[in-house]
């Protein structure tokens, strides 16, 4: 197996040994990046030479954390002191940030070596990386397919060995669709659980942090160095952190897991459904108790969350009208005219759209029919998910309703793009805790399986998910890229 | 059913975007499928039910006064597009 192979876990305990060393890591990620970033499109910036500096500076401390010395890359609405975060927008194309997120942060302080930044649908609105306003990412399974989004240069990365782990952000699937699509592991933990500041705000009532990463082991490993209270986000938590990596080895004997019969309805392939079924019996197998139950307001998720997702979308675009930083149009005569076209020529296609839904949505006459009504079906989404909490600790499902699909299948069609986030979208709606995991290929591309749990239970979700990992070998599957 | 073109105009000028006769007439459509979409809301009851913006139970969430190192101004408006004696400068406003 070579190096870029091998797990963020694995290559941490070859540089505890000192059977490598973090320059060596380095470049072998520097020499994958060389062979198939050209394919895969993952990074809008590469960062190598800060990263020989961070692994260099890595390699002689001892006191590190467990993310010392290895290679990652992180979605480019994180913001990085120093280095340009550009939301894959044109709007932000020269954007240099004044400090780093609060996630940046730690991930330094655990050592971590970042190589790059990577791609996105522009301002995290969209399912499949191309409305990046930079270039389109590909599938690494399939370079005519779309990795998903809005994360899709993270799954995408972390799938072709291009990093080893990647951070992204989740507001209605934007990590686990991806990871889906890409058969890699993605987590979105509780709402308040990973602080978001620093984090380029999209819909700030469902936007989460969470990692992208090989496998389950790793997924763990990661979220011990990103959560905790931070007082910098209004929203953060002040809970215990536990050590996530002391619920892998657990077994799920007893466990009951519930799945919800709406998430297995028409609109969904036969052959996913087919895959979750499998993995269900999986879970039996594992000593898990399974049985079938019902989120009913589960049809009214997606209407909800889109009235809900951009009305915050239309306030958080606000702040880009060409006064404190990114692009300005400069031949306006007066400061409405200035914004009025800065917006209009640096922002591209559907966050033109979000932005118009969520300002209608908002707008005299019509805040009560679609906003207030949305608030209102998102209180009985989150209550059919607490009364669901209250017989079972698990819930699982699709991640997506089918493979990845064709680049330019569904982008002139907004409502097909948006049906392909359906069954993640609930989660953010509700605030919990979820994580999909790969579950199978269908004619070759990879399925996620989706466990969602209450809040706060990522420690749980994390021993049922390596449960199933352990009777599997989906997630040693991998694409191949050379020619 | 179609927004007019009217409509998105004066939703256009709330949300400060100039748009194109194109793309008016593109969004018209876009936007008025997915408020027909949107109309699904209606055939659920929600009466008596409380409206939830935020899943957590938070309000007014304070920190102690503690004086710390703001960001640095230089760092701030080396992104600003025009800046003149350590402000941000804008086109005419009155």
């Amino acid at each position: 197996m070579k190096l870029y192979q091998q797990t963020a876990q694995k290559i941490g305990e070859m540089l505890a040994k000192k059977e490598v060393t973090s320059q060596e890591v380095l470049e072998a990620t520097a020499e994958r990046i060389r062979q198939v970033e050209n394919k895969v499109q993952a990074f809008t910036t590469l960062t190598l030479d800060e990263a020989a500096s961070r692994a260099q500076a890595v390699a002689s401390r001892q006191d590190l954390g467990g993310l010392a010395g290895i290679p990652c890359g992180v979605k480019d609405n994180l913001c990085t002191k120093g280095i340009r975060t550009t939301c894959s927008s044109q709007m932000l194309e020269n954007f240099i940030p004044p400090y780093d997120a609060t996630v940046i942060s730690k991930l330094k302080e655990a050592g971590a070596v970042m190589v790059g930044k990577l791609n996105m649908d522009e301002f995290a609105m969209g399912s499949s990386t191309e409305f990046s306003g930079f270039f389109p990412t590909n599938n690494p399974w399939d370079l005519t397919r779309i990795p998903g989004g809005s994360s899709g240069g993270a799954a995408a990365a972390v799938a072709a060995g291009e990093v080893f782990y990647a951070l992204g952000s989740d507001t209605g699937g934007s990590i686990r669709q991806p990871a889906s699509f890409c058969g890699v592991v993605g987590m979105k933990p509780t709402y308040g659980r990973v602080s978001r500041y620093g984090l380029v705000a999209f819909a700030s009532s469902l936007d989460q942090i969470g990692p992208l990463t090989r496998d389950v082991t790793d997924c763990a490993l990661v979220m011990n160095s990103l959560c905790g209270y931070d007082q910098l986000d209004s929203t953060s938590l002040q809970v215990d952190k536990p050590d996530y990596m002391s619920f892998l080895h657990k077994d799920i004997k007893g466990m009951k897991i519930g799945y919800p019969r709406e998430y297995f309805q028409k609109g969904v392939d036969d052959s996913i459904k087919d895959i979750i079924k499998k993995a269900l019996l999986t879970f039996e197998r594992l000593g898990a108790q399974v049985e079938e139950t019902s989120l009913p307001h589960s049809e009214y998720a997606l209407a909800a969350y889109y009235i809900i997702a951009t009305a915050e979308c239309s306030a958080n675009m606000a702040r880009f009208d060409g006064v404190r930083y990114g692009y300005r149009d400069d031949k306006a005569e007066d400061v409405e005219e200035m914004m009025c076209n800065t917006r209009a020529h640096a922002l591209g296609p559907e966050t033109k759209l979000r932005i118009m839904l969520g300002t209608y949505a908002l707008s005299s006459g019509y805040y009560d029919a679609y906003y207030l009504k949305a608030l209102k079906v998102r209180r009985l989404i989150k209550e059919d998910f607490d009364r669901a909490f209250e017989k079972y600790d698990l819930l699982v499902s699709p991640a997506t309703t089918s493979v990845a699909f064709k680049l330019g299948e569904k982008s002139a069609d907004p409502l097909a793009m948006y049906m392909s986030d359906i069954l993640t979208i609930p989660v953010n709606l509700a605030g919990i805790p979820a994580i999909s995991i790969p579950g199978g290929l269908v004619d070759g591309l990879p399925v996620g399986v989706h466990l969602m749990g209450p809040p706060l239970s990522e420690g749980k979700l994390l021993q049922a998910a390596y449960s199933f990992e352990q009777a599997t070998d989906y997630h040693l599957k991998t694409p191949v890229l050379e020619v | 059913m179609a927004l007019t073109i009217k409509e998105v105009e004066h939703v256009a000028l709330l949300a400060r975007l100039n748009l194109s006769p194109g793309e008016k007439e593109l969004f018209a459509q876009q936007l008025g499928a997915i408020l027909e979409y949107f109309g699904r809301l209606n055939h659920l009851s929600t009466d008596g039910v409380e409206p939830l913006a935020h899943v957590l139970p938070l309000a007014n969430v304070m920190r102690d006064d503690e004086i710390w190192t703001p960001l640095d101004k230089e760092d701030i408006l080396a992104n600003a597009p025009l800046e003149e004696e350590g402000q941000f400068r804008v086109p005419r406003i009155v």
